[in-house]
């Protein structure tokens, strides 16, 4: 027993790049398990564990690495012995298209927006919700955490009548940036509002009511007080929408042509031939998911926030 | 144990800061400041300003669509001839939507399940490992990529062939490590009467038995050139046998270009190494061998009495290929265990932040009252974790409803892979341009989230109290 213990606290690969849990070593129920069952067993199931959750990703990144003619060939994983075939030809035939190219930019221009739209739009109503008092306010509040669960596809027909309607001067809202962004703002909005008016309504009373005796307009006060304090919060909520939009594929599919489409829908379309396509699917899959994965890694504390706040959409 | 310790609900946060505003604050006694708050409190009207932009968008594009389906979902798919429910019993009926129906149904059952019992094993298996974070990090980050992306992932996971599909390739490997990889399917004695062994039973065996300290030939023809492994030998004369032992050779009894002596190993001729050889008497198998490169193999204590040496059948059969990932009946489990993989880092973080919270003292007090680890796990840790699991056990189930994008990447369109939220694309936008059914199982989808509505809007009455 004390053999296995001891085998549960040694370092393991990757050891040294772990920080937090190398503080004061709580005995917990778990830990005692853990112990129980001998620490080199359980650190060798986690290695186990680990390299199943990072193969699946590793093969995709080798994959887009290859030529086509080597994948038709063989298994990516045999580049570990013969490392010297990896090259970047993929990624720039992928870069000479120009239809790729423009859905990279339509996936910009419609995550940025939908996420600095649902930002202000759903500060202003927590803050309202938080704040300020108005008849029914907790009625329409609990309306708002009811609209949470919605599932998108039950607005999917709908909008798509309601859009095919707005047509001001040749813009149609069906198939443009512009819809796809506001039914992100849209569906985004819930779950916006019910983090950050948690967030706001924990803000102490008394830095508001002295903003407030100093005559500060209910404006000021939202954009000197609470903007700044609920930085936190809004930093998670930004991440978590702009992670959202950037990954969606089923309201692009629906909302967005030809010209608006971005990255998802794009790639969608290549899957129809998956085996004789993989020279533009991996390395176009493997540009898509860089960006959220170098978000997530650069502000991952903010985004296991937001997935704590609450339930996930 | 970085993630869930910074991953504190942003209200938890915020609760600290209020703590101390209260602590250093001058809260005094209520009349005079309750009259100045209500002095101070903007007018609702104002309210109502900050609201505006919120309630129109929710209003036009979440309130009215989901009256506006269920209207629609009542009218046949022209939208002018009024069906009632006919829509709805049509989601029950055809056997594609059946299959959907079905689809849903396992995967509501499984997925969220499976998911946080892994979230938990995951949490508590961490709890003090010294690389918890890099553990953390790694099962979390699917969560950070798109579903197109994970479905990319796994569809180059799934592919059939071994050379190509790393879960294959791992099948494949673990089952010929096993079982033996060397196989010649379609290998066979020669035809004709009075040869040295016959076919039986899908294997070879020797046609006159064998006595122990003899040797026996076994002479094979039509083993294919493709399944000739690289470190095959040329066939060799099997070595003397001693007193117990049956030596022998398994050869392709083929020279190239014709001649040589049939049943006999001449020169030119290949042994066929990595044969499974078997010494049977009365149908019980009293010795095993396995050939050399060069054909040759020697059975040891072989009892004194005769003996048949048989080649087993499963020589002769087809070389393992792997698990049919993405045929008829592993699709909806494959697809559910990409969805493992992208879903179980959310069930870990909340559950281990739910475990960091458990006080310390309730565990230590059923270990002083004499409880086991196990005992302490389950009729202390279980219950206190429960509010936690209930949530993430809702958010998952939600989840799954909408599941679309993974069904639709990797399933790629087979029937067999189908649910709901991917049927009623199909059949408003996806080529079936049936609105009314279309609507009618969004309907349907939304009326199966309504538990969850509730449940989440009596958790905030319950804070609220």
């Amino acid at each position: 027993m004390t053999n296995g213990k001891a085998a549960g606290t040694r370092t393991e690969p990757g050891g040294a790049t772990a920080s937090g849990a190398a503080g004061a070593p709580r005995r917990g129920v778990a830990s005692r398990i853990v112990g129980r069952l001998g620490g080199g067993f359980v650190q060798a199931m986690l290695v186990l564990i680990a390299l199943f959750w990072l193969v699946p990703t590793i093969g995709l990144l080798v994959a887009s690495l290859r030529s086509t003619q080597d994948n038709a060939a063989s298994g990516w994983w045999t580049v570990f012995t013969r490392p010297t075939e990896l090259t970047f030809g993929a990624y720039s035939a992928l870069l000479e298209k120009d239809d790729f190219v423009d859905s990279f930019w339509n996936t910009i221009m419609i995550t940025v927006p939908s996420t600095v739209l649902v930002v202000v739009i759903a500060s202003l109503a927590a803050y309202a919700f938080a704040w300020m008092e108005f008849p029914g306010r907790d009625w329409l509040f609990l309306a708002v955490v009811a609209l949470l669960v919605v599932p998108v596809q039950v607005a999917l027909i709908p909008v798509a009548k309601l859009y095919g309607r707005v047509d001001v001067g040749g813009f149609t809202m069906f198939g443009s940036v512009t819809g796809v962004v506001l039914f992100h703002v849209a569906f985004g909005l819930p779950f916006a509002i019910f983090l950050l008016r948690n967030f706001f309504a924990a803000i102490p009373r008394d830095l508001l009511e002295a903003a407030r005796m100093d005559g500060g307009s209910e404006w000021t006060i939202f954009r000197r007080v609470i903007f700044p304090l609920g930085g936190p919060a809004i930093a998670s909520l930004g991440i978590f929408q702009f992670l959202w939009v950037w990954n969606d594929l089923l309201v692009a599919l629906v909302f967005a042509d030809t010209g608006s489409q971005p990255m998802t829908k794009w790639l969608q379309s290549q899957m129809r031939q998956f085996t004789g396509n993989i020279d533009i699917l991996a390395p176009g899959a493997f540009l898509s998911l860089i960006v959220p994965l170098a978000v997530f890694f650069a502000f991952q504390r903010y985004f296991v926030q937001g997935v704590l706040a609450g339930s996930v959409k | 144990m970085k993630a869930p310790k910074d991953g504190v609900p942003p209200a938890a946060t915020a609760g600290g800061a209020a703590a101390v505003a209260t602590a250093d604050g001058t809260d005094g006694p209520g009349g005079r400041r309750a009259r100045a708050r209500e002095r101070l409190a903007p007018p609702s009207w104002l309210a109502m300003l900050f609201l505006l932009p919120s309630l129109v968008v929710l209003g036009f594009l979440v309130v009215y669509p989901i009256v506006y389906s269920v209207i629609r979902s009542l009218f046949d798919a022209s939208g002018d001839s009024f069906v009632g429910i006919d829509n709805y019993t049509g989601v029950f009926q055809g056997e594609n939507n059946l299959i959907a129906v079905r689809n849903t149904a396992i995967w509501v059952v499984v997925a969220p399940t499976v998911t946080t019992i892994l979230g938990l094993l995951f949490a508590v298996l961490t709890e003090r490992i010294r690389w918890a974070t890099v553990f953390k990090l790694v099962v979390f980050m699917p969560m950070a990529i798109s579903l197109l992306a994970s479905g990319i992932i796994f569809r180059l996971v799934y592919e059939q062939d071994p050379d190509k599909g790393v879960g294959n390739a791992v099948l494949v490997g673990v089952h010929d490590m096993f079982a033996g990889a060397t196989r010649y399917p379609g290998a066979a004695p020669r035809g004709g009467g009075d040869q040295p062994v016959r076919a039986e039973g899908g294997g070879v065996v020797t046609a006159a038995p064998v006595q122990g300290g003899r040797s026996a030939l076994l002479p094979l023809v039509r083993v294919r050139p493709e399944n000739l492994p690289k470190d095959a030998k040329p066939a060799a004369q099997a070595p003397a046998a001693r007193p117990g032992q049956i030596t022998g050779t398994v050869w392709f009894d083929f020279t190239r270009g014709g001649g040589g002596t049939p049943n006999v190993p001449n020169a030119g001729e290949t042994g066929l190494p990595g044969v499974t050889v078997e010494a049977v008497r009365d149908g019980k198998v009293v010795a095993k061998a396995t050939t050399r490169a060069d054909g040759t193999f020697t059975l040891r204590d072989v009892p004194s009495a005769t003996v048949s040496v048989r080649l087993p059948a499963d020589n002769f059969t087809a070389a393992y290929r792997g698990a049919e990932w993405l045929g008829d009946t592993l699709i909806t489990p494959a697809i559910i265990a990409s969805y493992l993989w992208v879903w179980s880092g959310f069930a870990m973080v909340l559950i281990a932040a739910g475990l960091a919270a458990i006080p310390r003292d309730a565990l230590e007090a059923a270990r002083v009252d004499g409880a086991t680890e196990w005992q302490v796990f389950r009729r202390v840790t279980i219950p206190l974790l429960m509010p936690v699991l209930t949530v993430v056990l809702v958010t998952l189930v939600i989840n799954v409803l909408k599941v679309f994008d993974l069904v639709f990447i990797i399933g790629g369109g087979d029937p067999n892979a189908n649910v709901l939220a991917l049927q009623m694309w199909t059949v408003s936008f996806g080529g079936g341009n049936d609105q009314g059914a279309g609507s009618a199982i969004a309907v349907l989808l939304f009326v199966l989230v309504l538990p969850a509505m509730l449940f989440n809007i009596r958790r905030l009455q319950q804070e609220r109290r």
